[in-house]
């Protein structure tokens, strides 16, 4: 039986001819995705060259002579904006977003396909204005990533001129982007799902994309406001977040306005946009690990009721980064504890995977590894996490190397062992290709263990008082020289691990030149992306009739079953349905 | 609570049949309006953080809110009345358009629709001249908190607008190609419900705008600032 769905009149069915109508206005969520995917790697690419010369500052200080305080500064604000925004949020939900909610939900396309293409290209000028502040007089901003004011447009900070408001103006932009991508994409989730889908058998990446995208809807314009509010600090001189003072000597003209107003509407947005780049990879990581364990996901109900509750409290932990900008002790306490109830659903995803894999069938395959990996990093990031949650413990800590530690093993490392997991598992399907495995585990190895060479020492350097956005240590009696020698160490397992994403980016483009021909569906994976009649999916995805659904995405190992899977558009058998509980509660 | 009881089903079971839960169907119209709503909920949350921000903003010393005092422009909001009565014609307008298309009444419909753009578009000249007015009085934007949030809102109001009116063209035009009345309705329908709520948000911000500081301070205290 046919159903027409969304977005499937049938001049859409029609494959876009032209080079130009095929690859560069493309309205394919598939072409979309992997446009969105190449600029977010390009530009992570650039953050990470600008950690390197980070590292090669802190570990070698008074080496290089082109690292002086100011660049150093541009080059932390850089690396921060761009892996968080420009990077992740765009690489989780512009590709995986884009190029996951289709195939997994049974559609055609996105409901909104000339929005969708529109997305992409605002989002590409979002980061060419970004990237242009490199070339203005005074180079981009180093206010940090956080642009707090006043420094942030204040004499005295490095592109506080021009830098800063292209900061702000790229900001403004990625976020009409994001708005009009993640329209599409919750609507797609909401509306466009094949006969069968129900929402309860949707599998965990799209729930965790679907929230996510929920929460940057509701949390983005905090960034816009406080984004335009100190454009016009900044041009017009409205003292929205400038306070009454003086500058080099000079009174400004600034009325009285509120810096910590600033705090609270960034770290509105902030907050939830940890969570942004997470949910998504909670998602992915928990269909990885299934599909690889050959074992139903554990908790499936509880691990969407934990998506669902991270993201509403979410909302409400966002002062926890402001413990020391001075708040009521009574609302110090509030943060805390919401802070503590946010981790119950983060552990019991935790658990949940770590009990999908007990007696699987673990097959420690590139993806699976790095699925594994991130159980770990991502538990010992969520742990320093509960130390820096409670106000007491925060005090002491904040802004030192644990605090750095901390997120960027919660939220760098994490999701990004996540991105590399789903990209090797999910690169047979977009390119038809397979990867290099051994160099994919070459890969994962350098990868993990160096990110740990990288952080386990921060986090001591952060007990020991060192300071983070130092650009040189000076003389301090409270630091021993021995940290020196630990920064240089951490340094070299920085640029160690830098390079050995060559490793990743050789693999890729050599196995989509060169690599072997994927077979159909090679990791036996039940969802339905996989079940496309051709693979890659051509446009239109599913030739001429939409997929019917008749279970969930995790059918694994169901006992009596040939095949140790069974996809979710294979209707159910009379055994099945006598059986009650299918054979596998 | 029909999310909940989806949150509660028990998908790894057999014994519901596939189907009929969740397809709705080949319903463009339907994601339309879901997506409105979620433009409306990105919209509502934009103006509710900025109405946050102006109440903190409210309890700093320089703070001077546009009403109270004889010589406060909003003391006597007039001016402001007559804006709103633009919209609010704006607002009738477009339902009476909404209403000739569902009828099949051409003649209705573009009368509505073009009423609907002129008095958006005197409300947007109609806000213009009151910057102009308050200028004239010497309340610029930098003066105070208070002007700056008066200008900045009615600013990022009126491009919404404007925003609307675009994409009401952009309808208009696609039916007048096609020349066919009754594919109108949908989407002017959603015209129209953005046009009511920019309508409400006016309201509100006309509201928090022109209020007195007592009240001002009434409302801050309850936000806790």
């Amino acid at each position: 039986m046919q159903h027409v769905a969304i977005a499937d009149q049938p001049d859409e069915l029609h494959d876009p001819e032209s080079f130009i109508a095929k690859y560069v206005w493309s309205q394919d969520h598939k072409v979309i995705a992997i446009q969105y995917g190449g600029t977010a790697i390009f530009v992570g690419l650039i953050a990470l060259v600008l950690s390197g010369l980070m590292r090669l500052q802190l570990g070698f200080p008074d080496t290089f002579d082109f690292i002086d305080p100011s660049a150093y500064l541009q080059f932390v604000t850089m690396h921060g904006m761009i892996m968080v925004i420009y990077l992740l949020t765009a690489l989780l939900l512009g590709g995986f977003g884009n190029y996951l909610i289709p195939l997994m939900v049974g559609a055609r396309d996105m409901v909104f396909p000339f929005m969708n293409m529109l997305s992409y290209w605002v989002y590409l000028l979002s980061v060419i204005i970004l990237l242009a502040s490199f070339f203005v007089p005074g180079g981009p901003t180093g206010a940090g990533w956080t642009l707090y004011p006043p420094q942030a447009i204040l004499e005295g900070t490095p592109g506080y001129d021009w830098g800063i408001l292209l900061m702000l103006i790229s900001l403004a932009v990625f976020i009409v982007a994001f708005t009009m991508g993640g329209l599409n994409y919750v609507t797609t989730v909401l509306q466009a799902r094949c006969r069968g889908m129900t929402l309860m058998r949707m599998p965990l990446t799209i729930w965790g994309i679907f929230t996510a995208t929920v929460l940057g809807i509701l949390a983005f314009p905090a960034l816009l406001v406080s984004a335009i509010m100190m454009i016009l600090d900044k041009t017009l001189g409205t003292s929205f977040f400038m306070p009454v003072l003086v500058s080099l000597g000079e009174s400004l003209e600034y009325t009285g306005g509120s810096p910590i107003l600033f705090q609270h509407l960034f770290w509105f947005f902030g907050h939830p946009e940890v969570y942004i780049v997470a949910l998504p990879a909670f998602g992915m990581v928990s269909d990885v690990l299934s599909v690889h364990a050959r074992k139903n996901i554990f908790g499936y109900r509880m691990m969407v009721w934990a998506i669902v509750a991270i993201g509403g409290l979410s909302f409400i932990v966002w002062a926890h980064h402001m413990y020391v900008s001075g708040m009521h002790p009574a609302f110090g306490f509030f943060f805390a504890t919401t802070t503590l109830i946010i981790a119950v659903p983060t552990a019991i995803k935790v658990y949940n995977w770590v009990l999908t894999l007990w007696r699987g069938n673990i097959h420690l395959t590139v993806p699976m590894l790095f699925a594994i990996g991130f159980i770990f990093t991502f538990t010992h990031g969520g742990l320093t996490g509960l130390f820096l949650g409670n106000v007491t413990i925060d005090l002491p800590l904040s802004d030192t190397y644990f605090v750095v530690a901390h997120f960027h093993m919660v939220m760098g490392v994490s999701p990004i062992m996540v991105l590399f997991a789903a990209i090797y598992h999910w690169f047979p399907l977009m390119s038809g290709k397979m990867f290099n495995e051994t160099l994919g585990k070459w890969h994962f190895w350098c990868t993990f263990l160096g990110t740990y060479a990288i952080y386990l020492p921060m986090h001591y350097l952060g007990f020991l008082g060192v300071p983070r956005r130092y650009f040189a240590m000076g003389t301090t009696d409270f630091i021993p020289d021995s940290a020196q020698t630990l920064n240089a160490q951490i340094t070299v397992a920085a640029l160690l691990v830098g390079l050995s994403q060559l490793i990743f980016l050789y693999n890729i483009l050599w196995s989509l030149r060169y690599g072997e021909k994927s077979e159909k569906n090679p990791w036996g994976a039940a969802s339905l992306e996989w079940q496309t009649p051709d693979q890659p999916p051509r446009h239109g995805n599913w030739g001429p009739e939409l997929p019917e659904v008749h279970r969930w995405a995790y059918d694994y190992s169901v006992p009596g079953v040939k095949e140790d899977f069974i996809p979710q558009d294979h209707p159910v058998t009379d055994e099945e349905r006598t059986d009650g509980e299918g054979g596998h509660a | 609570m029909s999310f909940l009881k989806t949150l509660g089903t028990k998908p790894w079971l057999h014994d519901t049949e596939p189907g009929g839960v969740a397809y709705a169907g080949p319903d463009t119209e339907a994601a339309a309006r879901i997506a409105l709503r979620f433009v409306l909920a990105v919209v509502g949350v934009l103006f509710f953080l900025f109405i946050i921000t102006f109440l903190s903003r409210s309890q700093y010393p320089d703070f001077e809110a546009l009403a109270g005092a004889p010589w406060q422009p909003f003391t006597d909001p007039t001016r402001l009345w007559l804006n709103t009565s633009l919209l609010f014609m704006a607002s009738v307008a477009m339902q009476w358009g909404l209403g000739g298309t569902r009828q099949g009444k051409l003649n209705v419909a573009v009368t509505g629709i073009s009423a609907a753009v002129f008095f958006t578009l005197m409300f947007i000249v109609a806000q213009m001249d009151l910057w102009l007015h308050l200028q004239s009085m010497g309340y610029y934007i930098t003066s105070n908190p208070a002007n700056s949030y008066f200008y900045v809102l009615t600013a990022i109001h009126a491009l919404h607008l404007i925003g609307g009116l675009l994409i009401l063209s952009n309808i208009v035009f696609r039916v007048w190609y096609d020349n066919k009345l009754e594919s109108l309705t949908a989407p002017l329908q959603l015209c129209t419900t953005y046009w009511h709520f920019l309508f409400g948000v006016w309201l509100v911000l006309f509201a928090i705008l022109s209020s007195r500081p007592e009240t001002i301070n009434a409302l801050a205290a309850m936000c806790g600032f």
